[in-house]
Protein backbone atom coordinates (compact mmCIF):
# COMPACT_ATOMS: atom_id res chain seq x y z
CA UNK A 1 0.00 0.00 0.00
CA UNK A 2 1.55 3.22 -1.00
CA UNK A 3 0.04 6.90 -0.82
CA UNK A 4 -0.39 8.35 -4.14
CA UNK A 5 0.09 11.89 -3.21
CA UNK A 6 2.76 12.53 -0.89
CA UNK A 7 4.87 15.71 0.04
CA UNK A 8 8.62 16.57 -0.70
CA UNK A 9 11.00 17.52 1.89
CA UNK A 10 14.56 16.56 1.96
CA UNK A 11 14.86 16.48 5.80
CA UNK A 12 11.36 16.95 7.18
CA UNK A 13 10.75 13.04 7.18
CA UNK A 14 13.92 12.21 9.22
CA UNK A 15 13.20 14.43 11.93
CA UNK A 16 9.65 12.95 12.18
CA UNK A 17 10.69 9.53 12.33
CA UNK A 18 13.91 10.11 14.80
CA UNK A 19 12.34 10.13 18.39
CA UNK A 20 10.69 7.18 17.53
CA UNK A 21 14.31 5.44 15.64
CA UNK A 22 15.93 6.85 18.54
CA UNK A 23 14.10 5.36 21.40
CA UNK A 24 14.07 2.25 19.21
CA UNK A 25 17.30 2.18 18.62
CA UNK A 26 18.33 2.93 22.22
CA UNK A 27 15.62 0.87 24.15
CA UNK A 28 15.45 -2.33 21.98
CA UNK A 29 18.10 -2.93 19.30
CA UNK A 30 21.03 -2.22 21.95
CA UNK A 31 19.65 -4.70 24.84
CA UNK A 32 18.93 -6.52 21.91
CA UNK A 33 21.70 -6.98 20.87
CA UNK A 34 23.40 -7.09 24.00
CA UNK A 35 21.25 -9.99 24.73
CA UNK A 36 22.44 -12.54 21.59
CA UNK A 37 26.64 -11.20 22.52
CA UNK A 38 25.77 -12.11 26.30
CA UNK A 39 24.73 -15.59 25.19
CA UNK A 40 28.02 -16.55 24.06
CA UNK A 41 29.60 -15.23 27.22
CA UNK A 42 30.46 -16.69 30.00
CA UNK A 43 30.97 -14.13 33.28
CA UNK A 44 32.68 -15.09 36.28
CA UNK A 45 31.18 -14.95 39.79
CA UNK A 46 31.82 -11.21 40.50
CA UNK A 47 30.69 -10.22 37.24
CA UNK A 48 34.18 -8.48 36.34
CA UNK A 49 35.34 -10.98 33.59
CA UNK A 50 33.80 -12.32 30.91
CA UNK A 51 35.06 -14.87 28.33
CA UNK A 52 33.90 -15.81 24.98
CA UNK A 53 32.46 -19.54 24.87
CA UNK A 54 30.59 -19.18 22.03
CA UNK A 55 27.54 -21.92 22.05
CA UNK A 56 28.58 -23.47 25.32
CA UNK A 57 25.94 -21.53 27.64
CA UNK A 58 23.05 -23.03 25.05
CA UNK A 59 24.80 -26.60 25.48
CA UNK A 60 24.55 -26.44 28.86
CA UNK A 61 21.12 -25.40 28.87
CA UNK A 62 20.06 -27.86 26.48
CA UNK A 63 21.75 -30.35 29.05
CA UNK A 64 19.94 -29.04 32.07
CA UNK A 65 17.08 -31.07 32.71
CA UNK A 66 15.44 -27.93 35.44
CA UNK A 67 15.82 -26.09 31.80
CA UNK A 68 13.83 -29.06 29.94
CA UNK A 69 11.18 -29.13 32.90
CA UNK A 70 10.77 -25.54 32.30
CA UNK A 71 9.75 -26.17 28.54
CA UNK A 72 7.23 -28.77 29.42
CA UNK A 73 5.57 -26.41 32.35
CA UNK A 74 5.57 -23.85 30.03
CA UNK A 75 3.63 -26.16 27.30
CA UNK A 76 1.08 -27.68 29.85
CA UNK A 77 0.45 -23.99 31.28
CA UNK A 78 0.36 -22.38 28.06
CA UNK A 79 -1.98 -24.98 26.54
CA UNK A 80 -4.03 -25.46 29.50
CA UNK A 81 -4.76 -21.44 29.34
CA UNK A 82 -5.19 -20.76 25.80
CA UNK A 83 -7.60 -23.66 25.63
CA UNK A 84 -9.96 -23.44 28.51
CA UNK A 85 -9.70 -19.39 28.27
CA UNK A 86 -11.08 -19.74 24.64
CA UNK A 87 -13.92 -22.31 25.32
CA UNK A 88 -15.15 -20.50 28.59
CA UNK A 89 -15.15 -17.38 26.77
CA UNK A 90 -16.52 -18.74 23.57
CA UNK A 91 -19.02 -20.41 25.72
CA UNK A 92 -19.96 -16.95 27.34
CA UNK A 93 -20.25 -15.07 24.16
CA UNK A 94 -22.55 -17.48 22.70
CA UNK A 95 -24.76 -17.22 25.08
CA UNK A 96 -24.30 -12.81 25.12
CA UNK A 97 -24.61 -12.87 21.58
CA UNK A 98 -28.00 -14.89 21.86
CA UNK A 99 -29.71 -12.68 25.07
CA UNK A 100 -31.32 -8.81 24.34
CA UNK A 101 -32.40 -8.51 28.32
CA UNK A 102 -29.51 -7.61 30.81
CA UNK A 103 -26.82 -7.85 27.43
CA UNK A 104 -25.28 -4.64 28.59
CA UNK A 105 -24.62 -6.19 32.83
CA UNK A 106 -23.53 -9.23 31.86
CA UNK A 107 -20.97 -7.92 29.49
CA UNK A 108 -19.73 -4.80 31.98
CA UNK A 109 -19.04 -7.38 34.64
CA UNK A 110 -17.41 -10.02 32.06
CA UNK A 111 -14.91 -7.33 30.97
CA UNK A 112 -13.89 -6.16 34.47
CA UNK A 113 -10.82 -8.36 34.98
CA UNK A 114 -9.00 -7.14 31.77
CA UNK A 115 -8.67 -4.13 33.74
CA UNK A 116 -7.34 -6.11 37.00
CA UNK A 117 -2.70 -6.62 36.93
CA UNK A 118 -1.88 -10.00 36.79
CA UNK A 119 0.09 -9.66 39.61
CA UNK A 120 -3.17 -8.38 40.75
CA UNK A 121 -5.16 -11.12 39.71
CA UNK A 122 -2.49 -13.26 41.16
CA UNK A 123 -3.10 -11.79 44.53
CA UNK A 124 -6.65 -12.14 44.13
CA UNK A 125 -7.12 -15.53 43.93
CA UNK A 126 -4.02 -16.80 45.92
CA UNK A 127 -5.88 -15.05 48.91
CA UNK A 128 -9.30 -16.89 47.77
CA UNK A 129 -7.29 -20.37 47.43
CA UNK A 130 -4.89 -20.13 51.26
CA UNK A 131 -3.66 -22.78 52.57
CA UNK A 132 -5.52 -22.01 55.72
CA UNK A 133 -7.79 -19.17 55.73
CA UNK A 134 -8.76 -19.29 51.68
CA UNK A 135 -12.82 -19.42 51.79
CA UNK A 136 -12.34 -22.02 48.51
CA UNK A 137 -9.93 -23.98 50.51
CA UNK A 138 -12.56 -23.95 53.75
CA UNK A 139 -15.25 -25.49 50.77
CA UNK A 140 -12.52 -27.78 49.61
CA UNK A 141 -11.58 -28.97 53.06
CA UNK A 142 -15.42 -29.40 53.38
CA UNK A 143 -16.14 -31.87 50.16
CA UNK A 144 -12.59 -33.81 51.65
CA UNK A 145 -10.13 -32.07 49.27
CA UNK A 146 -6.66 -31.56 51.03
CA UNK A 147 -5.48 -28.25 49.54
CA UNK A 148 -2.48 -26.66 49.78
CA UNK A 149 -0.48 -25.08 46.82
CA UNK A 150 2.30 -24.18 48.34
CA UNK A 151 3.61 -28.13 48.77
CA UNK A 152 1.35 -29.44 46.35
CA UNK A 153 2.93 -28.84 42.63
CA UNK A 154 -0.23 -29.90 41.11
CA UNK A 155 -2.31 -27.76 42.71
CA UNK A 156 -0.13 -24.83 42.57
CA UNK A 157 0.10 -25.18 38.71
CA UNK A 158 -3.88 -25.03 39.00
CA UNK A 159 -3.67 -22.04 41.12
CA UNK A 160 -1.87 -20.00 38.19
CA UNK A 161 -3.66 -21.67 35.23
CA UNK A 162 -7.02 -20.44 37.11
CA UNK A 163 -5.67 -17.25 37.66
CA UNK A 164 -4.38 -16.39 34.25
CA UNK A 165 -7.44 -17.51 32.55
CA UNK A 166 -9.66 -15.35 34.84
CA UNK A 167 -7.62 -12.42 33.86
CA UNK A 168 -7.88 -13.63 29.94
CA UNK A 169 -11.51 -14.35 29.53
CA UNK A 170 -12.55 -10.76 29.26
CA UNK A 171 -10.35 -10.15 25.82
CA UNK A 172 -11.80 -13.40 24.22
CA UNK A 173 -15.17 -12.70 25.39
CA UNK A 174 -14.79 -9.14 23.03
CA UNK A 175 -13.27 -10.49 19.87
CA UNK A 176 -15.93 -13.61 20.23
CA UNK A 177 -19.06 -11.08 20.45
CA UNK A 178 -17.46 -9.06 18.07
CA UNK A 179 -17.11 -12.34 15.42
CA UNK A 180 -20.52 -13.58 16.70
CA UNK A 181 -21.94 -10.10 15.82
CA UNK A 182 -20.32 -10.00 12.00
CA UNK A 183 -22.03 -13.03 10.79
CA UNK A 184 -25.01 -12.33 8.34
CA UNK A 185 -28.39 -12.97 10.32
CA UNK A 186 -29.14 -13.80 6.89
CA UNK A 187 -27.11 -17.15 7.17
CA UNK A 188 -28.81 -17.94 10.40
CA UNK A 189 -31.96 -17.55 9.41
CA UNK A 190 -32.07 -19.46 6.22
CA UNK A 191 -30.36 -22.19 8.23
CA UNK A 192 -33.48 -22.29 10.46
CA UNK A 193 -36.10 -21.63 7.92
CA UNK A 194 -34.10 -25.15 6.54
CA UNK A 195 -34.78 -26.89 9.97
CA UNK A 196 -31.59 -26.90 11.38
CA UNK A 197 -31.95 -26.52 14.88
CA UNK A 198 -29.59 -24.02 17.61
CA UNK A 199 -26.58 -26.62 18.71
CA UNK A 200 -26.78 -27.71 14.71
CA UNK A 201 -26.31 -24.37 13.57
CA UNK A 202 -23.65 -23.41 16.17
CA UNK A 203 -21.15 -25.91 14.87
CA UNK A 204 -21.96 -25.93 11.19
CA UNK A 205 -21.81 -22.31 10.69
CA UNK A 206 -21.04 -20.49 13.86
CA UNK A 207 -18.15 -22.52 14.61
CA UNK A 208 -17.05 -22.59 11.00
CA UNK A 209 -16.73 -18.89 10.09
CA UNK A 210 -15.10 -17.87 13.71
CA UNK A 211 -12.03 -20.42 12.56
CA UNK A 212 -10.13 -17.30 12.12
CA UNK A 213 -10.82 -15.21 15.28
CA UNK A 214 -10.82 -18.47 17.21
CA UNK A 215 -6.74 -18.65 15.60
CA UNK A 216 -5.97 -15.28 16.36
CA UNK A 217 -6.96 -15.92 19.48
CA UNK A 218 -5.00 -19.31 20.22
CA UNK A 219 -1.52 -17.35 19.20
CA UNK A 220 -2.54 -14.35 21.62
CA UNK A 221 -3.25 -16.45 24.15
CA UNK A 222 -0.33 -18.45 23.88
CA UNK A 223 1.81 -15.26 23.51
CA UNK A 224 -0.07 -14.24 26.87
CA UNK A 225 0.67 -17.34 28.65
CA UNK A 226 4.36 -17.12 27.69
CA UNK A 227 5.07 -13.59 28.78
CA UNK A 228 2.11 -11.65 30.31
CA UNK A 229 1.28 -14.67 33.07
CA UNK A 230 4.99 -13.39 34.93
CA UNK A 231 2.58 -11.27 37.29
CA UNK A 232 0.44 -13.82 38.09
CA UNK A 233 3.04 -16.51 38.66
CA UNK A 234 5.54 -14.13 40.90
CA UNK A 235 2.44 -12.74 42.80
CA UNK A 236 1.91 -16.04 44.19
CA UNK A 237 3.49 -19.76 43.04
CA UNK A 238 7.32 -17.92 42.43
CA UNK A 239 7.78 -20.97 40.67
CA UNK A 240 7.41 -23.02 42.97
CA UNK A 241 7.35 -25.80 44.37
CA UNK A 242 10.18 -26.96 43.21
CA UNK A 243 9.54 -25.48 40.00
CA UNK A 244 6.50 -26.67 39.09
CA UNK A 245 5.26 -23.40 37.74
CA UNK A 246 8.23 -22.26 36.40
CA UNK A 247 7.80 -20.98 32.95
CA UNK A 248 10.45 -19.72 30.79
CA UNK A 249 10.39 -16.62 31.05
CA UNK A 250 10.26 -16.45 34.64
CA UNK A 251 13.06 -19.09 34.61
CA UNK A 252 15.33 -16.31 32.34
CA UNK A 253 13.94 -13.47 35.27
CA UNK A 254 15.34 -15.93 38.30
CA UNK A 255 18.49 -16.98 36.87
CA UNK A 256 19.28 -13.14 35.60
CA UNK A 257 17.99 -11.31 38.76
CA UNK A 258 18.04 -13.83 41.33
CA UNK A 259 20.78 -16.36 40.66
CA UNK A 260 22.87 -13.61 38.36
CA UNK A 261 24.10 -16.14 35.67
CA UNK A 262 23.73 -13.80 32.83
CA UNK A 263 25.34 -15.95 30.70
CA UNK A 264 22.58 -18.64 31.10
CA UNK A 265 19.56 -15.87 31.38
CA UNK A 266 20.82 -14.05 27.93
CA UNK A 267 20.68 -17.84 26.21
CA UNK A 268 17.38 -18.33 27.37
CA UNK A 269 16.04 -15.14 26.34
CA UNK A 270 17.62 -15.41 22.79
CA UNK A 271 15.65 -18.95 22.92
CA UNK A 272 12.30 -17.20 24.03
CA UNK A 273 13.01 -14.53 21.03
CA UNK A 274 12.87 -17.56 18.42
CA UNK A 275 9.98 -18.83 19.80
CA UNK A 276 8.35 -15.74 19.72
CA UNK A 277 9.27 -14.56 16.25
CA UNK A 278 7.95 -18.05 15.22
CA UNK A 279 4.28 -17.68 16.79
CA UNK A 280 4.49 -13.94 15.08
CA UNK A 281 5.45 -15.40 11.70
CA UNK A 282 2.72 -18.06 12.16
CA UNK A 283 0.48 -15.39 13.14
CA UNK A 284 1.26 -13.34 9.78
CA UNK A 285 0.80 -16.12 7.84
CA UNK A 286 -2.94 -16.67 9.20
CA UNK A 287 -3.70 -12.75 8.63
CA UNK A 288 -2.64 -12.91 4.47
CA UNK A 289 -4.82 -15.83 4.48
CA UNK A 290 -7.73 -13.83 5.86
CA UNK A 291 -7.32 -11.06 3.48
CA UNK A 292 -7.23 -13.34 0.86
CA UNK A 293 -10.35 -15.08 1.84
CA UNK B 1 -33.52 -13.74 17.56
CA UNK B 2 -33.83 -16.23 15.02
CA UNK B 3 -36.53 -18.43 17.10
CA UNK B 4 -38.91 -18.42 19.96
CA UNK B 5 -36.91 -20.66 22.40
CA UNK B 6 -38.00 -20.22 26.03
CA UNK B 7 -35.74 -23.06 27.11
CA UNK B 8 -32.52 -22.07 25.59
CA UNK B 9 -33.22 -18.49 26.61
CA UNK B 10 -32.95 -19.37 30.39
CA UNK B 11 -30.52 -21.99 29.45
CA UNK B 12 -28.20 -18.74 28.12
CA UNK B 13 -29.23 -16.19 31.28
CA UNK B 14 -28.31 -19.07 33.46
CA UNK B 15 -25.07 -19.73 32.01
CA UNK B 16 -24.07 -15.77 32.00
CA UNK B 17 -25.24 -15.51 35.53
CA UNK B 18 -22.82 -18.03 36.50
CA UNK B 19 -19.83 -17.13 34.33
CA UNK B 20 -20.90 -13.43 36.00
CA UNK B 21 -21.14 -14.73 39.70
CA UNK B 22 -17.46 -16.47 39.02
CA UNK B 23 -15.94 -13.52 37.40
CA UNK B 24 -17.29 -10.77 39.77
CA UNK B 25 -16.89 -13.43 42.92
CA UNK B 26 -12.75 -12.45 43.55
CA UNK B 27 -13.31 -9.24 43.14
CA UNK B 28 -16.62 -9.17 45.74
CA UNK B 29 -14.42 -10.80 48.17
CA UNK B 30 -11.25 -8.42 48.02
CA UNK B 31 -13.66 -5.64 48.56
CA UNK B 32 -15.20 -7.59 51.93
CA UNK B 33 -12.16 -8.00 52.85
CA UNK B 34 -10.92 -4.67 52.52
CA UNK B 35 -13.57 -3.61 54.92
CA UNK B 36 -13.01 -5.80 57.92
CA UNK B 37 -10.28 -6.11 60.40
CA UNK B 38 -7.56 -8.53 60.67
CA UNK B 39 -9.00 -10.63 63.47
CA UNK B 40 -12.35 -11.23 61.24
CA UNK B 41 -10.24 -12.16 58.02
CA UNK B 42 -8.29 -14.63 60.17
CA UNK B 43 -11.49 -16.89 60.95
CA UNK B 44 -12.17 -19.88 59.03
CA UNK B 45 -14.28 -19.23 57.26
CA UNK B 46 -14.23 -15.47 56.73
CA UNK B 47 -17.61 -13.63 57.05
CA UNK B 48 -18.94 -12.67 53.22
CA UNK B 49 -20.35 -9.78 54.08
CA UNK B 50 -18.54 -6.07 53.79
CA UNK B 51 -17.99 -4.84 57.44
CA UNK B 52 -17.45 -1.42 59.22
CA UNK B 53 -14.14 -0.65 58.83
CA UNK B 54 -13.67 0.64 55.18
CA UNK B 55 -12.45 4.25 55.94
CA UNK B 56 -10.29 2.86 58.79
CA UNK B 57 -8.58 0.46 56.23
CA UNK B 58 -8.28 2.80 53.01
CA UNK B 59 -7.11 5.34 55.01
CA UNK B 60 -4.35 3.42 56.61
CA UNK B 61 -3.22 1.96 53.79
CA UNK B 62 -3.31 5.16 51.71
CA UNK B 63 -1.18 7.24 54.37
CA UNK B 64 0.21 4.68 56.28
CA UNK B 65 1.13 1.43 54.35
CA UNK B 66 1.11 -1.89 56.16
CA UNK B 67 3.19 -2.56 59.58
CA UNK B 68 3.94 -5.62 58.54
CA UNK B 69 5.30 -5.73 55.13
CA UNK B 70 6.15 -2.42 52.94
CA UNK B 71 5.28 0.75 54.90
CA UNK B 72 5.00 3.51 51.89
CA UNK B 73 2.07 5.32 51.72
CA UNK B 74 0.15 3.90 48.73
CA UNK B 75 -1.27 7.45 47.59
CA UNK B 76 1.73 7.97 46.37
CA UNK B 77 2.14 4.99 44.43
CA UNK B 78 -1.30 5.46 43.12
CA UNK B 79 -0.03 8.82 42.01
CA UNK B 80 3.26 7.13 40.54
CA UNK B 81 0.80 4.18 38.85
CA UNK B 82 -0.90 7.44 37.19
CA UNK B 83 2.26 9.50 36.04
CA UNK B 84 3.32 5.94 34.67
CA UNK B 85 0.31 5.02 32.91
CA UNK B 86 -0.24 8.37 31.29
CA UNK B 87 3.36 9.00 30.80
CA UNK B 88 3.06 5.64 28.38
CA UNK B 89 0.22 6.26 26.40
CA UNK B 90 1.17 10.11 25.38
CA UNK B 91 4.93 9.20 24.75
CA UNK B 92 3.93 6.15 22.19
CA UNK B 93 0.77 8.18 20.58
CA UNK B 94 3.18 11.38 19.98
CA UNK B 95 6.27 9.99 18.48
CA UNK B 96 4.35 6.90 16.75
CA UNK B 97 2.03 9.86 15.25
CA UNK B 98 4.59 11.46 14.10
CA UNK B 99 6.91 8.27 12.16
CA UNK B 100 4.23 6.93 10.72
CA UNK B 101 2.92 10.46 9.23
CA UNK B 102 6.63 10.56 8.24
CA UNK B 103 5.95 6.96 6.58
CA UNK B 104 3.03 6.99 4.66
CA UNK B 105 3.18 10.58 3.21
CA UNK B 106 6.58 11.12 2.31
CA UNK B 107 9.12 9.19 -0.04
CA UNK B 108 13.08 9.14 1.06
CA UNK B 109 15.85 6.83 1.19
CA UNK B 110 15.99 4.41 4.31
CA UNK B 111 11.95 4.54 4.46
CA UNK B 112 11.60 1.21 4.20
CA UNK B 113 14.33 0.62 6.50
CA UNK B 114 13.15 2.25 8.51
CA UNK B 115 9.53 0.66 8.81
CA UNK B 116 11.20 -2.15 9.49
CA UNK B 117 13.09 -1.27 12.21
CA UNK B 118 10.36 -0.18 14.59
CA UNK B 119 8.56 -3.28 13.14
CA UNK B 120 10.67 -5.61 14.78
CA UNK B 121 10.17 -4.17 18.13
CA UNK B 122 6.54 -6.30 17.38
CA UNK B 123 8.34 -9.27 18.18
CA UNK B 124 9.89 -9.02 21.54
CA UNK B 125 7.89 -8.02 24.67
CA UNK B 126 9.84 -6.29 27.29
CA UNK B 127 10.33 -9.99 29.53
CA UNK B 128 12.12 -11.39 26.67
CA UNK B 129 15.10 -8.37 27.16
CA UNK B 130 15.01 -8.07 30.77
CA UNK B 131 18.21 -8.70 31.45
CA UNK B 132 20.28 -6.20 29.10
CA UNK B 133 17.30 -3.69 29.20
CA UNK B 134 17.85 -3.38 32.65
CA UNK B 135 21.75 -3.18 32.31
CA UNK B 136 21.31 -0.24 30.04
CA UNK B 137 18.71 1.73 31.76
CA UNK B 138 21.20 1.87 34.63
CA UNK B 139 23.98 2.75 32.66
CA UNK B 140 22.05 5.23 31.86
CA UNK B 141 21.44 6.33 35.35
CA UNK B 142 17.68 6.21 35.06
CA UNK B 143 17.23 3.31 37.27
CA UNK B 144 14.47 5.07 40.31
CA UNK B 145 13.20 7.62 37.59
CA UNK B 146 9.87 7.83 35.31
CA UNK B 147 12.33 7.97 32.19
CA UNK B 148 13.81 4.36 33.06
CA UNK B 149 9.90 3.10 33.85
CA UNK B 150 8.43 4.04 30.73
CA UNK B 151 10.85 4.53 28.13
CA UNK B 152 11.21 1.02 27.38
CA UNK B 153 8.14 0.73 26.88
CA UNK B 154 7.26 3.28 24.93
CA UNK B 155 9.89 1.89 22.14
CA UNK B 156 6.68 -0.65 20.75
CA UNK B 157 5.72 -0.65 17.01
CA UNK B 158 1.97 -1.42 18.06
CA UNK B 159 0.60 2.31 17.94
CA UNK B 160 2.73 3.11 14.85
CA UNK B 161 0.79 0.48 12.92
CA UNK B 162 -2.25 1.76 13.65
CA UNK B 163 -1.70 5.00 13.06
CA UNK B 164 -0.13 4.19 9.46
CA UNK B 165 -3.49 1.30 8.86
CA UNK B 166 -5.44 4.88 9.49
CA UNK B 167 -3.55 7.50 7.62
CA UNK B 168 -3.88 4.84 4.58
CA UNK B 169 -7.78 5.30 4.85
CA UNK B 170 -7.49 9.20 4.93
CA UNK B 171 -8.62 9.88 1.33
CA UNK B 172 -5.99 11.32 -0.87
CA UNK B 173 -7.81 14.39 -2.19
CA UNK B 174 -7.51 15.81 1.29
CA UNK B 175 -3.76 15.78 1.00
CA UNK B 176 -4.44 17.14 -2.45
CA UNK B 177 -6.48 20.12 -1.73
CA UNK B 178 -4.04 20.80 0.89
CA UNK B 179 -1.60 20.88 -1.16
CA UNK B 180 -3.18 23.34 -3.85
CA UNK B 181 -4.03 25.55 -0.77
CA UNK B 182 -0.62 25.54 -0.74
CA UNK B 183 -0.38 24.13 2.79
CA UNK B 184 3.15 22.31 3.99
CA UNK B 185 3.15 18.62 5.54
CA UNK B 186 2.77 20.43 8.99
CA UNK B 187 0.25 22.97 8.47
CA UNK B 188 -1.66 19.24 6.43
CA UNK B 189 -0.22 17.37 10.04
CA UNK B 190 -2.23 19.93 12.37
CA UNK B 191 -5.19 21.17 10.39
CA UNK B 192 -6.32 17.68 8.95
CA UNK B 193 -4.71 14.42 9.94
CA UNK B 194 -4.37 15.48 13.77
CA UNK B 195 -7.99 16.05 14.49
CA UNK B 196 -9.33 13.29 11.82
CA UNK B 197 -7.18 10.72 13.76
CA UNK B 198 -8.83 11.47 17.56
CA UNK B 199 -11.22 8.52 17.44
CA UNK B 200 -8.06 6.14 17.22
CA UNK B 201 -5.65 8.06 19.67
CA UNK B 202 -8.62 8.00 22.04
CA UNK B 203 -8.53 4.07 21.49
CA UNK B 204 -4.90 3.77 21.97
CA UNK B 205 -5.14 6.23 25.04
CA UNK B 206 -7.44 3.89 26.66
CA UNK B 207 -5.41 0.47 25.76
CA UNK B 208 -2.18 2.12 26.76
CA UNK B 209 -3.21 3.39 30.42
CA UNK B 210 -4.27 0.42 31.31
CA UNK B 211 -1.05 -1.27 29.88
CA UNK B 212 1.28 1.14 31.57
CA UNK B 213 -0.85 0.52 35.05
CA UNK B 214 -0.69 -2.88 35.39
CA UNK B 215 2.96 -3.13 34.13
CA UNK B 216 4.87 -5.25 36.84
CA UNK B 217 7.81 -6.97 36.01
CA UNK B 218 9.52 -4.16 34.74
CA UNK B 219 8.94 -1.48 37.74
CA UNK B 220 9.95 -4.64 39.64
CA UNK B 221 13.22 -4.49 38.11
CA UNK B 222 13.78 -0.71 37.88
CA UNK B 223 12.16 0.77 41.82
CA UNK B 224 14.02 -0.33 44.58
CA UNK B 225 12.90 2.98 45.93
CA UNK B 226 10.17 2.79 47.99
CA UNK B 227 9.35 6.72 46.90
CA UNK B 228 9.14 5.31 43.33
CA UNK B 229 6.77 2.30 43.71
CA UNK B 230 3.24 1.80 41.37
CA UNK B 231 0.78 0.64 42.96
CA UNK B 232 0.97 -2.58 41.58
CA UNK B 233 4.37 -3.45 42.64
CA UNK B 234 3.49 -2.16 46.40
CA UNK B 235 0.84 -4.74 46.77
CA UNK B 236 3.61 -7.43 46.04
CA UNK B 237 5.74 -5.78 48.63
CA UNK B 238 3.07 -5.99 51.05
CA UNK B 239 2.92 -9.79 50.62
CA UNK B 240 5.52 -10.65 53.44
CA UNK B 241 5.47 -14.83 54.02
CA UNK B 242 2.83 -17.25 54.95
CA UNK B 243 -0.96 -16.50 55.57
CA UNK B 244 -1.30 -15.39 58.99
CA UNK B 245 1.66 -13.06 58.26
CA UNK B 246 0.07 -11.24 55.62
CA UNK B 247 -2.31 -8.41 56.51
CA UNK B 248 -4.61 -9.42 54.09
CA UNK B 249 -7.06 -6.88 54.77
CA UNK B 250 -4.85 -4.08 53.93
CA UNK B 251 -3.13 -5.62 50.99
CA UNK B 252 -7.02 -6.19 49.87
CA UNK B 253 -8.02 -2.60 50.25
CA UNK B 254 -4.49 -1.61 48.07
CA UNK B 255 -5.88 -3.90 45.71
CA UNK B 256 -9.37 -2.52 45.30
CA UNK B 257 -7.47 0.76 45.06
CA UNK B 258 -5.11 -0.76 41.97
CA UNK B 259 -8.05 -2.12 40.57
CA UNK B 260 -10.27 1.09 40.40
CA UNK B 261 -8.38 3.53 37.90
CA UNK B 262 -8.26 1.25 35.05
CA UNK B 263 -11.59 -0.54 35.70
CA UNK B 264 -13.12 3.23 35.68
CA UNK B 265 -11.26 4.04 32.48
CA UNK B 266 -12.60 0.26 31.02
CA UNK B 267 -16.48 1.14 31.61
CA UNK B 268 -16.31 4.76 31.52
CA UNK B 269 -14.83 4.49 27.73
CA UNK B 270 -16.03 1.04 26.73
CA UNK B 271 -17.08 2.20 23.81
CA UNK B 272 -13.27 3.76 22.45
CA UNK B 273 -12.15 0.53 24.16
CA UNK B 274 -13.84 -2.07 22.35
CA UNK B 275 -12.66 -0.48 19.33
CA UNK B 276 -8.77 -0.15 20.43
CA UNK B 277 -8.81 -3.49 21.07
CA UNK B 278 -10.24 -5.09 18.49
CA UNK B 279 -8.08 -2.91 16.14
CA UNK B 280 -4.58 -2.62 17.78
CA UNK B 281 -4.42 -6.52 17.04
CA UNK B 282 -5.71 -6.58 13.80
Amino acid sequence: MEKRVTFRSAWLPYVLVAPQLAITVVFFFWPASQAVWFSFQLQDAFGIASEFVGLENFKALFADPHYLQSFKTTAVFSLAVATSGIAISLLLATMADRVIRGALAYKTVLIWPYAVAPAVAGVLWAFLFAPSIGIITYVLKGMGVDWNWIIQGDQAMLLVIIASVWKQISYNFLFFLAGLQSIPKSLIEAAAIDGAGPSRRFWTIVIPLLSPTTFFLLVVNIVYAFFETFGVIDATTQGGPAGATQILVYKVYYDGVKAADIGGSSAQSVILMFIVIALTAVQFRFIERKVQY
Amino acid sequence: MVEKRPLLDLFAHAVLVLGAIVVAFPIYVTFVASTRTFEEIMQVPMPLLPGEHFLENYAQVLFAGTTTGSRAAVWNMLLNSTIMALIVPLGKISISILSSFAIVYFRFPLRNFFFWMIFVTLMLPVEVRIIPTFQVISNLGMLNTFAGLTLPLIASATATFLFRQYFMTIPDELAEAARMDGAGPMRFFWDVVLPLSKTTMAALFVIQFIYGWNQYLWPLLITSDESMYTTVIGIKRMIVGGDAANEWNLIMATAMLAMLPPALVVLLMQRWFVKGLVETEK
